[in-house]
This record gives C-alpha cells, sequence and structure tokens, in this order.
C-alpha cells in the first residue's frame, strides 16, 4: 500500500521546476502580506463607520460590507481584471489579485473588528464617559486597546485562511503557487507529485502560523481577564457577540 | 452646586423620574434612598448627563446643563459642554468598571492626562497621593484583576477623585462588593464627606446614610416622597411610604442579624 503510494510519485525534472514552485510560493506570500496591509487598517475603518454615530457612514460600510460577503470571492476578481477594463480601468494581474482581495478581506475583517468593539462590556463606556473623554478618546484609550486583544487571535487566522484564498487570483493568471503548478503539470503530466509537493508548501507555512496564532489566543486570554461583570439595574451590559460568529464561510 | 428642577425622565412609555427636584449644597452630603426602581439610580445619572431626561433643568454650579426653548423644545447642550460637565462631576458606580488593560496608576492618570492635559509625572504624582488616601500605595502596578472588590471600588473612587470633581456621584457603589469588604469602601467615602467633598450617594447602607449624611432623600416610584436630616427622617419619616419602607429595611436588617450601622 505504502509502496504502491511512494511509486505514484515521480520526481523526475524536480529540479529543473521546484524554482519555478519557490518563485510561485513566494508571489502567494507576497499577495498574502499585501492585502493584509491593506485589509486590516480597512477593515477597522469599515468597523469604526458601521458603529458610528454618521448614518451617511453607517449606511455605506453595511452596503460594502454586505455586497462584498454576499459575492464570490472569484466574482470580485472577475470583476476587476476582466470588466473594469471595459471602462478604461486596467490592472495588472498582481494588483487585481491584491485589490480583489483586499476588498474581501476588509468586509470579513469589518465584521471581525466590529464583534470585539461590541463585546466590550458597556460599563467600560459609562466609565470613560463619566471621566469627561469624548468618544474620539474613548475609543483610543480605553476600547480598542480592549477589543485588539479580543480580535488578533480571529485575525491571524484570517491571515492563514488569505494565505489559502490568494490561490483563487490563479484564475487572473497571476503566478502564485496554483497557476505555478498547473503550468508545469500540464507540460510533465505529473499531477499527483507536483500538486502533493504544492500542498506541501501551504502547509509548510499555514501549519506554524496555525500555533503561533494558537499561542497568541492563549496570551490574550489571560491578558483579557476582566474584573466580575456586575449586572446592574440600570446598565445593561452591552451583548457579547461572540467574535467566532464572524467566521467566514 | 447641583440643581435639578422637575426633572422627567421615560424610557418609552415607563416614566421613571416625575418631576423630581432636588438642590446639593457645596460640601453638602446627599444620601438617596429607596426600593430598587424607585428611580434613585437614574436621577444620580442624569445629574453627570449619562442619561437624557425629558424635560426639566440640570445646573451644576449655576451653569444650566439643559435649558428649555420658547416652544418647550429641549435644547441639549452640545456634547463638549456635556463632557466638561462630567470632567467636573464624578461618579463611583456599582460595579466598579475599572479599565481592566491599565494598571492601577494608569486608571487614575489616564483622564487627567488625556481630558485635563495634565503632564504624566504630575498626574502620577496626584495619583500616588490618592492611593495613599485609599489606602492602596501597594498596588500602584496592580491590574485590576489582582484586586479585591473593595480594593477596585476604592481605587474607582481614586480614578473619580484624580479628575479633581466639584462633586462625586456614588451609585449604589457597595452593592456588588461581598459584606466583609463594604467597611472599607465605606471608610473611603466617610473620610471624603468629613473633607467636605460635595456627594450624592444613591445606597442601601442606611447606617451610612444616617451617620454620614447631611440629608437624606427617600424616592418612591419615580418621585422624591420625603426629604429631611438624617435623625429627622430615620427616627421620625413623616410620610407612610417612608415608614413603611424604613420598617420593612429594619425587619430585614434584623432577620439577617445584620448591624444596623457599619
Amino acid at each position: 500500500m505504502l509502496t504502491t503510494f511512494i511509486n505514484l510519485f515521480n520526481f523526475e525534472g524536480i529540479g529543473d521546476y521546484f524554482p519555478d514552485l519557490m518563485r510561485g510560493a513566494a508571489i502567494s506570500l507576497q499577495l498574502t502580506f499585501c492585502v493584509m496591509l491593506i485589509a486590516l487598517p480597512l477593515g477597522l475603518l469599515l468597523a469604526l463607520a458601521k458603529i458610528g454615530r454618521s448614518r451617511i457612514l453607517r449606511i455605506a460600510a453595511s452596503f460594502y460590507i454586505e455586497v462584498v460577503r454576499g459575492t464570490p470571492c472569484l466574482l470580485q476578481l472577475f470583476y476587476i481584471y476582466f470588466v473594469l477594463p471595459a471602462f478604461g480601468i486596467r490592472f495588472d494581474p498582481f494588483m487585481a489579485g491584491v485589490i480583489g482581495l483586499s476588498i474581501n478581506y476588509s468586509a470579513y475583517l469589518a465584521e471581525v473588528y466590529r464583534a470585539g468593539i461590541v463585546a466590550i462590556p458597556h460599563g467600560q463606556v459609562e466609565a470613560a464617559k463619566a471621566l469627561g473623554m469624548s468618544r474620539r478618546k474613548m475609543l483610543r484609550l480605553i476600547i480598542l486597546p480592549q477589543a485588539i486583544r479580543v480580535v488578533v487571535p480571529p485575525l491571524g487566522n484570517y491571515c492563514i485562511s488569505l494565505f489559502k484564498d490568494t490561490s483563487l487570483v490563479s484564475i487572473v493568471t497571476v503566478r502564485e503557487l496554483i497557476f505555478t503548478g498547473q503550468i508545469i503539470s500540464s507540460t510533465n503530466f505529473q499531477y499527483f507529485t507536483v500538486f502533493t509537493i504544492i500542498g506541501a508548501i501551504y502547509l509548510f507555512f499555514s501549519y506554524p502560523a496555525a500555533l503561533l496564532v494558537r499561542w497568541l489566543e492563549k496570551r490574550m486570554a489571560i491578558g483579557a481577564r476582566r474584573p466580575p461583570v456586575v449586572v446592574s439595574d440600570v446598565a445593561p451590559v452591552a451583548g457579547t457577540e461572540a467574535v467566532e460568529g464572524t467566521t467566514k464561510s | 452646586m447641583i440643581r435639578l428642577e422637575s426633572i422627567n425622565k421615560s424610557f418609552g412609555s415607563h416614566h421613571v423620574l416625575k418631576d423630581v427636584s432636588l438642590t446639593v449644597d457645596r460640601a453638602e452630603v446627599v444620601c438617596v434612598i429607596g426600593p430598587s426602581g424607585s428611580g434613585k439610580s437614574t436621577m444620580l445619572r442624569c445629574i453627570n448627563n449619562m442619561e437624557d431626561i425629558s424635560s426639566g433643568t440640570i445646573s451644576i454650579e449655576g451653569q444650566p446643563v439643559y435649558r428649555y426653548e420658547k416652544d418647550g423644545k429641549l435644547i441639549v447642550d452640545s456634547e463638549k459642554q456635556i463632557e466638561a460637565i462630567r470632567a467636573k462631576v464624578g461618579m463611583v458606580f456599582q460595579s466598579f468598571n475599572l479599565f481592566p488593560h491599565l494598571t492601577v496608576t494608569e486608571n487614575i492618570t489616564v483622564a487627567p492626562v488625556h481630558v485635563l492635559g495634565r503632564s504624566r509625572g504630575e498626574a502620577t504624582d496626584i495619583a500616588m497621593a490618592l492611593l495613599e488616601k485609599v489606602g492602596l500605595s501597594q498596588k500602584a502596578q496592580a491590574y485590576p484583576h489582582e484586586l479585591s472588590g473593595g480594593q477596585q471600588q476604592r481605587v474607582a473612587i481614586a480614578r473619580a477623585l484624580a479628575m479633581r470633581p466639584k462633586a462625586i456621584l456614588f451609585d449604589e457603589v457597595t452593592s456588588a462588593l461581598d459584606p466583609e469588604l463594604v467597611g472599607e469602601v465605606l471608610r473611603v467615602m466617610r473620610a471624603l464627606a468629613d473633607e467636605g467633598m460635595t456627594m450624592v450617594v444613591v445606597t442601601h447602607e442606611m447606617g451610612f446614610a444616617r451617620d454620614v449624611s447631611d440629608r437624606v432623600v427617600f424616592m418612591a416610584d419615580g418621585r422624591i416622597v420625603e426629604t429631611g436630616k438624617p435623625h429627622e427622617l430615620f427616627s421620625a419619616p413623616k410620610q407612610e411610604r417612608t415608614q413603611d419602607f424604613l420598617r420593612s429595611v429594619l425587619e430585614r436588617n434584623r432577620e439577617m442579624g445584620a448591624a444596623p450601622s457599619r
């Protein structure tokens, strides 16, 4: 059984195409990095807009989030790469990939941030207000520092999920891992070997990252210990929406 | 100092404050007692605008927080003015509400630094002096979760004091504490009262109300039923509603074997 499995591998010519796979992996990592660089702050801005007081911003943010989350990422990529050129807006494949994934992930991250902010007990808002803090100071000094602790582990998971989702941009001919694998295997027909190696490369990066997130989760849980929440008859404790509730589906 | 004139407040169709008027003078300690749901906490929270009122006027140091327009429409003060009022009137909560991500010292200095614009050094000096006053100097670098409830509440009082407030509002500050921790918080409040701090105290601690306050306000069903000097109100309440309430409280204390005074 095991020998049959091993016999399926055919490492002929691996020396020729392995550097290509490495280049593909590098592009997948670059995509992940660039998209997170945009989506992390953009998601936070969207979340702040959604919980803010401006009606227009609230509606705009909700609209953006719902449209993006309600349509497939692939469709968004197609739109940017194939439809926008009809309006004279052209991007090279890598840029189109970065923009598409950033749009997609910012919407999901916005919901993670929002859930983290909403999970802060209402008493914190009350105490900050009672000390004369403006909304802005309250957010900066009291709410966000606490929300970050709640939000870091899910954000880490989204990073990992994004690394895997970069494979989607193969559809707009970005030479990341999957696209590279398709090119190689369509010439040497070693589908099994090539795609198994690619799977191993994804795992090589995702698994340690997942361990790191798990470690962060534990650390944050210790730091986030709160004074016992007391239910007062006047101040309702804000609904503690589970951050897990926003898991990407 | 604090003046409430015909305050009305409704949550939807629920009328929680009915024509409440109250004046608190400088250095006066006013305790507000009454059954739960009587509106006493709501009244307190209206003073520093934690709750919007439906009608009426609140003034702090003669400066109105709300005004009437000619057509009877309420003009709400700008946010800046409300923030300024809150910086002048401190508040201590039932559930402490310390900031869990900040140390005890940072909890006390965060508002003086970021709201009043004090330097960090100056704010820290003030914080240290206040911690000494509430007996928690050795906990300056601790985080809230490392403190007992009583200690947390004393830090919360220090946090309010660090703003150098003109008055402090206490909202059932001992209700969430284990019985053996109530005394340490009341002692700090008593010391404040002796120093001449203006205080409005919503409390179930009848002993504290009787011994420390200059005036006791009894509220029921959203109204102020009776106001008086503590010895008058406790020994010879004029209103039947007050008599009923005090009787039931005394009975409960006797059943629990608790000393009426701490």
